[in-house]
């Protein structure tokens, strides 16, 4: 709860910080804040406890997820330094950076919400900060087209979200999720039709959240026209706060219920893996490839809620962190990248081994951990969630997410080539420090989770 | 924790290496697989002490608690086999390149030596899952190594190359998977996966999950479509590690992770593989009979001769098991020879038609003498090293059926008339008006080519130390896989 209090003060400070004329220190500020609550939520470990009459409640599943949250914000806080440097964004940075801490502000509440109206606020907080933020490069048409697409879509959603959660109070009288699982667990044989079709509601906003198929439509739009810095937030802090959200949902509200929506999720989870994977064997552009690449990861991901036994929820813990540290120093790379060349296309990276071997390394490894490749990351993510789905008995969707993977390669592949066997265009590629060292700290990350997962696990 | 140390000693190398620069690179890179060589016999003098070996050659620490992944290695004679073999070839592999020059030499010997580090891991882990992560670490210095420094066309054939052998590392790891769950104890432990064999009825699907991730990595017909273009294209030492050493994970693995896995399904299905294999030796023979391109020739001889050496496994008797231990060694040395003399004839006259080639021997006698040995070692004359493992394996065959045996046979004829008609072209006759300057060898490449005709000799001649080495170790997984 404390982090949630000094994150929401953090970001009041940033507005402030504009009174008082601060625009030259606020990132270090900000960052250095993070820092602290990032300790601060370290002391919730291990101490279980209830807030605001039931409305939040700490655990060891909200610490870990808070605290990958906290360090995704730092990590784009840090970018951002050398992101917004134009004039336009330099008058506007305080408010941007009190926007993305809002934004974080919304993730922590989707963590340890314990009542439906704290999840459907955090839901909230999160998706009105990112609105704002997608359409922050006002003069260009694209952002404000994603702007405006993921805000038509988003409110959209959120209307299912709360007319499922309104249903759910009719039935259940309650709002508190405990509440919600006891009468779920009492009338586990013969539910109230009202509360399944809650509960259906609720499940397609979330698949919307998470940008699952056929929810995905929003998603590469958004993702191409967002500043790319916005675009890594929602791609990585986003998609995970949805994903932990949408687990805790399940998890402890519909359990039992799960039956009859366990045709509307395999289906989901089978076509958002073949969707995402298919589609973006076609993608020219960098960040409609991440867009794509990202709806296949929803699909693995959503793998790991439809298993929801035993040790899934720290799969899939592993599988976001893994996910994240490898995104995040992908975008890294693009943005220094795209700066250099103008172009935002896969083209871009052409020749970039023999300019810079360092970033080509470096976008190689990210790229073999988002195709799921040992000993990085993002093939233990993988392993802990198909090893979880076999052990529930769903062998045919493990068997088609290793299909899928296989797709995966080619065009995770394309960028590796690009960077190794075309000719170079003409261009100087030079990250600034910021930039270098969240790659190397990402990459390192992402070994390090790749080598030692059983600290990541036991986690949860 | 000797175990240990032989895998730690290239991965160490392998980050050491990328600080230097220059010709250092070459003579670090030299020492440090020297030095592994000769730690390997220190080790197999402690492996002879039976009692000893035990405690110092096995590390078993849990990694990951669920699922339950295990830090399990050790040594085995088949494993020492192979350790041996990749320890041996390494610093020949490391010597070829010493006349060359290198962009960025650093990276590339060092992944060389990471992959050098992978190999030895594949054949130490005794745990599913570590083999599988090694097996698939494996993959990626390789795929660098023929990306960055490979001929034309790189870039499609390597991905090509990339995405067949990872699909099948995948089906792989869906079957270890697979394996877990459905087994009681829940460990994929090799000790506990040789005893506890999962329900017949479901062994069957498992063997087709690792018998397609063999069968391309060997590779087997009709899996095969990645080898050539690959091993024409890749640098010569990238060649040299494919076809001399990473090939052999796969044999080694059918041995290890297949047979005495999942007996039952591999009685079942033993037919259809044998058949692949046979019709594999043959078809590869005859390609490569037509071939003009000498690489080419190589790679269809080299898919034809681990055909047989599959054949000779899938004829599930000890004398096939037994051949193909000492084969695997033998070819192992024989086809890193073959793929060096391709090199030096390809890196000296640019061309790489046989048809254009002839005469060779006239400017370069003492390559000639050379590449002949080599060529005779792999068309398994007597006296030389493949003679006795093809033998064996043939022999192993026919008592599994004799007409398979014949149709295998046709290899031993078929390989002496392309090997034999190949050497004629390029290196007899009259001086081919496109070669005019063909300077003899380099005082590397004649250490590495003695070095590997010398080996063919000595194999060839006292197969014995060999064949004792290999008894036991067929006679166990026999025991393990068979007899119950």
């Amino acid at each position: 709860m404390n982090t949630l209090i000094y994150t929401a003060c953090l970001g009041l400070f940033g507005l402030l910080a504009e009174i008082f004329n601060l625009r030259k220190y606020l990132i270090p500020i900000m960052v250095l804040g993070l820092a602290v609550i990032f300790s601060l939520n370290l002391q919730t470990w291990n101490h279980p406890e209830t807030h605001f009459n039931g409305m939040l409640t700490d655990s060891n599943f909200s610490t870990a997820f808070s605290g990958l949250a906290i360090f995704i914000m730092l990590i784009i806080l840090i970018l951002a330094g050398d992101f917004y440097t134009s004039s336009d964004d330099e008058k506007h940075i305080s408010d941007y950076m009190a926007i993305l801490v809002f934004t974080l502000c919304g993730a922590l509440m989707m963590f340890s919400y314990a009542n439906m109206a704290m999840l459907f606020l955090g839901i909230e907080t999160l998706s009105i900060s990112l609105y704002v933020m997608a359409g922050s490069r006002r003069f260009e048409v694209k952002s404000n087209e994603a702007g405006f697409k993921y805000f038509l879509m988003g409110s959209f959603a959120s209307a299912f979200l709360l007319f499922g959660i309104a249903l759910i109070f009719g039935v259940t009288g309650t709002f508190s999720i405990d509440g919600i699982g006891v009468y779920m667990r009492a009338h586990a044989d013969q539910l109230d039709p009202l509360f399944i079709v809650g509960m259906l509601l609720m499940i397609f906003a979330m698949l919307f959240k998470v940008s699952a198929a056929p929810f995905h439509f929003w998603a590469p739009d958004v993702y191409e026209g967002a500043p790319s810095l916005i675009t890594a937030l929602m791609s990585t802090l986003v998609k995970i706060a949805a994903f932990a959200a949408f687990y805790k949902l399940l998890s402890v509200c519909f359990v039992f219920a799960l039956g009859k929506a366990e045709i509307i999720l395999t289906v989901s989870c089978a076509a958002t893996l073949l969707i995402g994977n298919l589609v973006a064997l076609t993608q020219d552009n960098f960040k409609r490839l991440l867009a794509y690449s990202g709806i296949s990861h929803a699909g693995y991901m959503l793998l790991a809620i439809i298993s929801l036994q035993g040790s899934t929820d720290s799969a899939l813990f592993l599988y976001s962190a893994g996910y994240a540290v490898a995104s995040l120093a992908a975008f890294a790379i693009a943005i220094t990248v795209f700066k250099a060349t103008g172009t935002e296309s896969i083209s871009g990276f052409n020749g970039l081994g023999k300019k810079n071997p360092m970033l080509a390394a470096g976008l190689s490894m990210a790229m073999l951990s988002l195709a799921g490749i040992p000993p990085f990351a993002g093939f233990f993510g993988k392993y802990f969630i198909f090893s979880e789905a076999m052990r529930n008995g769903y062998q045919n969707l493990v068997f088609l997410a290793i299909i899928s993977s296989i797709i995966g390669v080619f065009y995770y592949m394309k960028v590796i080539v690009a960077m190794y066997s075309k000719p170079a265009n003409e261009f100087e590629v030079k990250p600034t420090f910021s930039y270098q060292l969240v790659i190397i700290v990402c990459i390192l990350l992402s070994i390090i989770i790749g080598v030692f997962p059983g600290l990541f696990t036991k986690l949860l | 924790m000797l175990t240990l140390i032989l895998l730690l000693i290239p991965l160490i190398a392998s980050i050491l290496v990328l600080f230097l620069k220059g010709e250092s690179v070459k003579w670090f890179s030299f020492f440090a697989t020297i030095v592994q060589l000769i730690f390997t016999f220190y080790v197999y003098s402690v492996f002879q002490n039976k009692e000893a070996a035990k405690s110092l050659l096995a590390i078993n620490i849990e990694w990951i608690s669920s699922p339950k992944i295990n830090f399990n290695i050790a040594l085995d004679g088949m494993s020492l086999l192979m350790v041996f073999l990749s320890n041996l070839l390494m610093p020949l592999i490391v010597l070829a390149g010493f006349n060359r020059t290198q962009e960025r030499s650093h990276i590339f010997y060092s992944l060389v030596l990471l992959m050098h580090f992978a190999l030895i891991g594949v054949f130490v882990s005794f745990d599913g899952f570590l083999y599988y992560i090694f097996w698939e670490l494996a993959l990626i210095p390789i795929y660098f190594i023929s990306l960055n420094w490979g001929g034309v066309n790189r870039s499609t054939v390597t991905l090509k190359f990339f995405i067949y052998t990872l699909a099948g590392s995948l089906l792989m790891l869906f079957g270890f998977l697979f394996l877990y769950w459905n087994t009681n104890l829940h460990s994929l432990s090799w000790f506990d996966l040789t005893v506890n064999h999962i329900c017949s009825c479901k062994q069957g699907f498992i063997f087709w999950m690792f018998f397609i991730a063999y069968a391309i990595k060997i590779p087997l017909i009709p899996f095969h479509t990645w080898q050539p273009d690959t091993y024409s294209t890749a640098p010569t030492q990238g060649t040299m590690l494919l076809s001399g050493i990473m090939l052999k994970m796969g044999l080694y693995s059918l041995l290890r992770w297949l047979l005495p896995i999942i007996p039952n399904g591999v009685a079942e299905y033993t037919p259809i593989a044998i058949a692949l294999c046979v019709i594999g030796v043959v078809y590869a023979s005859v390609i490569a009979i037509m071939q003009t391109d000498i690489k080419k020739l190589f790679a269809y001889s080299s898919i034809a001769h681990v055909g047989l050496i599959a054949a000779g496994i899938f004829a599930l008797n000890m004398q096939g098991i037994q051949g193909g231990l000492v084969q695997m060694l033998a070819h192992g040395i024989n086809v890193v020879g073959v793929f060096y003399c391709a090199d030096i004839i390809i890196n000296r006259t640019g061309n790489s038609n046989i048809n254009s080639l002839g005469g060779i021997r006239l400017l370069a006698p003492r390559f000639a003498t050379y590449f002949i040995i080599i060529v005779l070692g792999s068309v398994a004359l007597p006296l030389t090293n493949s003679f006795i493992g093809e033998f064996m394996l043939l022999f192993g065959i026919f008592e599994y059926n004799s007409w398979a045996a014949i149709m295998a046979g046709l290899t031993i004829i078929l390989g002496a008339v392309y090997m034999l008609r190949m050497y004629q072209k390029v290196m007899l006759g009259d001086l081919n008006e496109n070669v005019t300057v063909f300077e003899d060898l380099k005082w590397n490449e004649e250490l590495v080519l003695a070095t590997i005709a010398i080996l063919i000799f000595v194999f060839g001649i006292f197969p014995k130390p060999i064949l004792e080495l290999v008894e036991p170790i067929a006679t166990e997984i026999f025991k393990i896989s068979f007899v119950k």
